[in-house]
C-alpha cells in the first residue's frame, strides 16, 4: 500500500506541476484569474513530493522487499543508517531526491520571496514548473522508484559498500541541494526575461538563493572530497573523475554568478551576462545530473545503465538548456545595460574574475566531456585526467588568486591603480618572502605548489585588509562572510601545495614486528587478526606509530570483505596530527608471508577540507547578513 | 567610454578569453589525454616508449607473478590475438585475479614493457569499468 501511495503522491503531484505551470503562464500574459493559484499550488506540490520520498524512506528503513528498489539496494542485515541513506543510494531514489528538492526548493520561493516583483516571481514559477515536469516525466516514466516485485525475495542484496559509510547520510542530500537550488536562479532567470525586469531589485532577491545553493554546494564537494579521500585508499583528494568535475563545474559557474550578481545588485551593471550564468550554472548542474544519471559513466555514483535513461536525460537537457539560451538570445537585445565602470575598480575586478571562473569551466567541460564525445563519433577511446587538468586549470586558478587578493581592496565604479598597489603591498610582500622562504627550505618543490603557497600567504593577508581599522563589532556581516570565504580559499591552497609537493608515501611489504619510518613517524606492524562487523569480515592489521618521543598511537586498517553483495574494500586508518595526517592501508599478502603496507606522511593536508568549510562558513555569514539586513532596510541600495 | 563601447570591450574581452582558454584546453588535451589501446592495437601501431596510454585486456592464466621486493607484480595483458607484458608496483585492486579484466595506466619503457601506475579492475559483482567490459568482450567475440 505504501508504495501505491508513494506512486499516487508523485502522479498528483506532476498533476499540479502542470496546473502550476499553466497558471502561471495566464498570469504572466495578463489573465489574472489564476494568479492566485500559482504559490499555493507550488506549495501543495511540494508537499506531495516530498511525502513519496518519506514514503520511500519509510520502505528502506522497513526493508520493504515487495518494492524492487528496496530489494535491489537495501538489507535487513545492514543498520539503520545504511537503511535510511540507501533511500538515495541508487538511481531512482536519488532522481526522486532531486525531485522531491527541486519541489521543495519552488514551495520556498512561493513561501518565503518577498522582494520580487508579483509578475516576475510568477514567471519564476512558471519556469520552476517547466523543470519539474520534465524531471517528473523522466521518473514516472522511465525511473519509477516504487515498482513492485514478486515474488516477494526473502533478503535484500544490500547496497554497494563502498558507499556503506555515514558519508552517505550527508554528501548526496547537500550535493543535490546545491545542484537543485540552482534551479531558483535559472527560474529567476526565467523569469527575468519572460517580465523584462532585470535590475538590482531583481539581484537582490536572487542573491540569497543563489548564495544558499552555493553554500550547499560547497559542503557537498568538500565533503565528497573528504569521503573519496578516506574511502578510496589511494591518499588523493581530488581525481578529477567526470563525476567530481560533475558537481565542479556547478559550483564555478555559481561562484561567478554569486559574484556578478553582486555588481547587479550594487551597481546595476552585468545585466545580461548574470542572466546567462544564472542559466549556465544550472544548465552545468543538469549536465552533471546527465554524467551521473544516464549510465555514460561507470563509476560508484552510476548506478544503472539503461540507454533509455541517457537518451532521456540528454532529450531533457537540451530541451531546457536550448529554451533557456533561445530565450536568452531573444530577449536580451531589449535588457538594456547598466551604469558602466572603469577599468580600475571593484567591477573590473569582478569581471575578471568571472572571466577567469568561466574559462576554467571551460576547461574542465571540455576535459569531461571531450573523450565522451570524441568515443560517440569516432570509437576512440582515451582518458583526460590529472595531467591535463593541473596544466590548463591550475595557473588560470593562481591567476585568479591574484585578482581576488586585490578585487576586495578596490573601490566601486573608479579607482587608482597607485593606491591599490599600496594597499596591497604588505600582501604582496609576504608572497614573496614566503616563495624565497621555501625555495631555500625546500629547493625540490615544484613550481605550480611554490607559487600556490606563496600566493596563499598573500591571499591570506590580503583577504583579512578590508577588515583593517574597522570597527569589528560594525563591520557588516557580508563583509566578514567574504573575508571568511576568501581565507577559506587561501587556507584550501595552502593544503593543496603542501600536499602535492611534501607528502611523503612509502608502498613496503613488512613481517609482523617489522618497523618502518615514514615522515616523522616510526609505524610498527604489531600484528595482523582477523575481525568482523554488520556484513562484513575482515583482516585488521594493528600498526604502532610513534613521532619522536611522543606516545605510541594505534592505527587499524583493514582488508574488508562484504557479503551482500559479495565485494572487497579496504579501510584506511587515518592519524590526524595538528601538522597533517598519517594515512595507512592495508594491502595483500605477499608470497613469503610478508603484509603490503601503503603509509603516507601528508603535512597540512586537513588545510584542504578546512579551508572548504571556511568558504562554506563565509557563506553562511554573508547570507545571514544579507537577509538580516534585508529585513531591517529593505529599501537599502548599499553593499 | 560610452555605455556601447564598454559593453562591446567587454564581450571582445570575453571572447579572448574563451579562446585563451579554449587553445589551453587544447594543447594540453593533444599532450596529456591517453588513448586506450588492446595488446592487438599496441602489436599493430607503434607506441613511442613514455607515452602515457591506457591499457586494457585480460590477465594471462599463469602469468602473475609476485616479485622478490613484495609489493611488485608482474603479469601479461592479452587480448587472445596479442599480449603485453606489464610490471606494476603497489596495491592491486581486490579483483585482480588471473583470467579477469583488467585495464591499467601507464607508460611502455624501451624494453616494449609496460609499466604501469594504476590497476583498475572489476570493483564487484555489478560495477565493471566500462574498458574492461569493452576489453572482455572484444576478446571474446575473438574466441569465436
Amino acid at each position: 500500500m505504501i508504495a501505491e501511495a508513494g506512486l499516487a503522491a508523485l502522479w498528483l503531484g506532476a498533476a499540479l506541476c502542470a496546473l502550476q505551470l499553466v497558471a502561471a503562464a495566464f498570469a504572466v500574459v495578463g489573465k489574472a484569474e489564476l494568479a492566485g493559484i500559482v504559490r499555493p499550488v507550488a506549495i501543495a506540490q511540494a508537499a506531495l513530493t516530498a511525502l513519496a520520498f518519506g514514503l520511500l524512506i519509510w520502505l528502506f528503513v522497513k526493508v520493504d522487499l515487495s518494492v524492487a528498489l528496496v530489494f535491489e539496494n537495501d538489507s535487513s542485515e545492514k543498520p539503520f543508517l545504511y537503511r535510511f541513506a540507501a533511500t538515495w543510494g541508487n538511481h531512482e531514489g536519488s532522481m526522486l531526491m532531486w525531485v522531491a528538492i527541486l519541489g521543495v526548493a519552488g514551495a520556498a520561493v512561493a513561501l518565503f520571496e518577498r522582494k520580487l516583483e508579483e509578475r516576475t516571481l510568477l514567471a519564476t514559477l512558471g519556469g520552476q514548473a517547466v523543470i519539474g515536469l520534465g524531471f517528473y516525466a523522466f521518473l514516472l516514466f522511465a525511473s519509477n522508484p516504487f515498482a513492485r516485485l514478486y515474488p516477494v525475495p526473502p533478503e535484500g542484496k544490500g547496497l554497494n559498500p563502498l558507499l556503506q559509510d555515514p558519508g552517505l547520510a550527508f554528501h548526496p542530500p547537500t550535493l543535490y541541494l546545491g545542484y537543485v537550488g540552482l534551479s531558483v536562479a535559472f527560474s529567476f532567470a526565467i523569469g527575468a526575461l519572460v517580465t523584462r525586469d532585470v535590475g538590482p531589485a531583481f539581484a537582490r532577491a536572487m542573491r540569497p538563493w543563489v548564495l544558499g545553493a552555493w553554500i550547499f554546494l560547497t559542503l557537498g564537494i568538500t565533503a565528497g572530497s573528504y569521503w573519496a579521500y578516506y574511502e578510496l585508499g589511494w591518499g588523493g583528494w581530488w581525481f578529477w573523475d567526470p563525476v567530481e568535475n560533475a558537481s565542479l563545474m556547478p559550483w564555478l559557474a555559481a561562484t561567478a554568478l554569486l559574484h556578478s550578481v553582486t555588481v547587479l545588485a550594487t551597481r546595476d551593471g552585468l545585466r545580461a551576462w548574470t542572466l546567462m550564468l544564472a542559466v549556465i550554472a544550472f544548465s552545468m548542474s543538469m549536465v552533471g545530473t546527465f554524467l551521473v544519471r544516464s549510465g555514460i559513466l561507470t563509476s560508484v555514483h552510476a548506478f544503472a545503465v539503461d540507454p533509455r535513461r541517457g537518451t532521456f536525460l540528454l532529450v531533457l537537457l537540451f530541451l531546457y538548456i536550448g529554451g533557456a539560451l533561445a530565450l536568452f538570445g531573444a530577449r536580451v537585445g531589449t535588457v538594456r545595460e547598466g551604469a558602466r565602470f572603469d577599468p580600475v575598480s571593484r567591477e573590473a575586478g569582478l569581471v575578471a574574475n568571472n572571466l577567469l571562473l568561466s574559462a576554467i569551466l571551460g576547461i574542465v567541460l571540455v576535459g569531461t566531456l571531450y573523450p565522451l564525445v570524441l568515443e560517440a563519433s569516432t570509437g576512440t577511446k582515451i582518458s583526460v585526467g590529472p595531467p591535463y587538468f593541473d596544466a590548463a586549470a591550475g595557473p588560470l586558478a593562481l591567476i585568479m588568486v591574484v585578482i581576488m587578493a586585490a578585487g576586495p581592496l578596490l573601490r566601486w565604479r573608479r579607482d587608482n591603480l597607485t593606491p591599490l598597489l599600496k594597499r596591497i603591498a604588505p600582501a604582496t610582500i609576504l608572497a614573496l618572502v614566503v616563495l624565497i622562504a621555501v625555495k631555500l627550505a625546500a629547493p625540490g618543490t615544484s613550481l605550480l605548489s611554490l607559487l600556490g603557497l606563496a600566493l596563499a600567504a598573500g591571499l591570506a593577508l590580503a583577504s583579512v585588509a578590508p577588515l583593517w581599522r574597522r570597527n569589528l563589532l560594525r563591520t557588516p556581516l557580508f563583509v566578514w562572510g567574504m573575508v571568511v570565504a576568501h581565507l577559506g580559499i587561501a587556507v584550501s591552497l595552502a593544503g593543496m601545495a603542501c600536499d602535492s609537493s611534501f607528502t611523503v608515501e612509502k608502498l613496503v611489504a613488512a613481517r609482523v614486528g617489522e618497523t618502518v619510518s615514514i615522515g616523522p613517524y616510526a609505524v610498527t606492524l604489531d600484528a595482523i587478526d582477523p575481525t568482523f562487523g554488520p556484513g562484513w569480515q575482515a583482516l585488521q592489521a594493528t600498526l604502532l606509530a610513534r613521532r619522536g618521543d611522543g606516545d605510541t598511537l594505534t592505527l587499524q586498517p583493514q582488508a574488508r570483505t562484504y557479503w551482500a553483495p559479495p565485494t572487497d574494500t579496504s579501510e584506511t586508518a587515518i592519524h590526524t596530527a595538528i601538522d597533517g595526517q598519517l594515512y595507512t592501508v592495508l594491502g595483500k599478502q605477499a608470497a613469503d608471508g610478508r603484509w603490503q603496507l601503503r603509509l603516507w606522511w601528508k603535512p597540512f593536508v586537513t588545510l584542504i577540507w578546512a579551508g572548504g568549510a571556511l568558504v562554506a562558513i563565509g557563506g553562511a555569514l554573508a547570507l545571514a547578513g544579507r537577509l538580516w539586513r534585508g529585513r531591517r532596510k529593505p529599501a537599502e541600495a548599499w553593499a | 567610454m560610452k555605455a556601447k563601447n564598454q559593453r562591446l570591450t567587454l564581450a571582445l574581452l570575453a571572447v579572448l578569453a574563451i579562446i585563451a582558454a579554449a587553445l589551453l584546453a587544447l594543447s594540453a588535451l593533444k599532450d596529456q589525454a591517453a588513448y586506450f589501446y588492446t595488446p592487438s592495437d599496441v602489436a599493430r601501431d607503434h607506441v613511442e616508449p613514455g607515452t602515457a596510454v591506457r591499457l586494457g585486456g585480460m590477465v594471462e592464466k599463469g602469468s602473475l607473478k609476485r616479485l622478490p621486493d613484495g609489493v611488485t607484480i608482474s603479469f601479461v595483458v592479452t587480448d587472445n590475438a596479442a599480449s603485453v607484458p606489464v610490471r606494476f608496483k603497489g596495491i592491486v585492486p581486490a579483483l585482480f585475479r588471473e583470467g579477469s579484466g583488467v585495464v591499467a595506466d601507464g607508460k611502455f619503457d624501451s624494453a616494449g614493457r609496460f609499466a604501469a601506475d594504476t590497476i583498475l579492475a572489476k570493483h564487484d559483482e555489478r560495477y565493471m569499468p566500462p574498458e574492461v567490459a569493452g576489453a572482455m568482450h572484444k576478446s571474446e567475440s575473438l574466441k569465436k
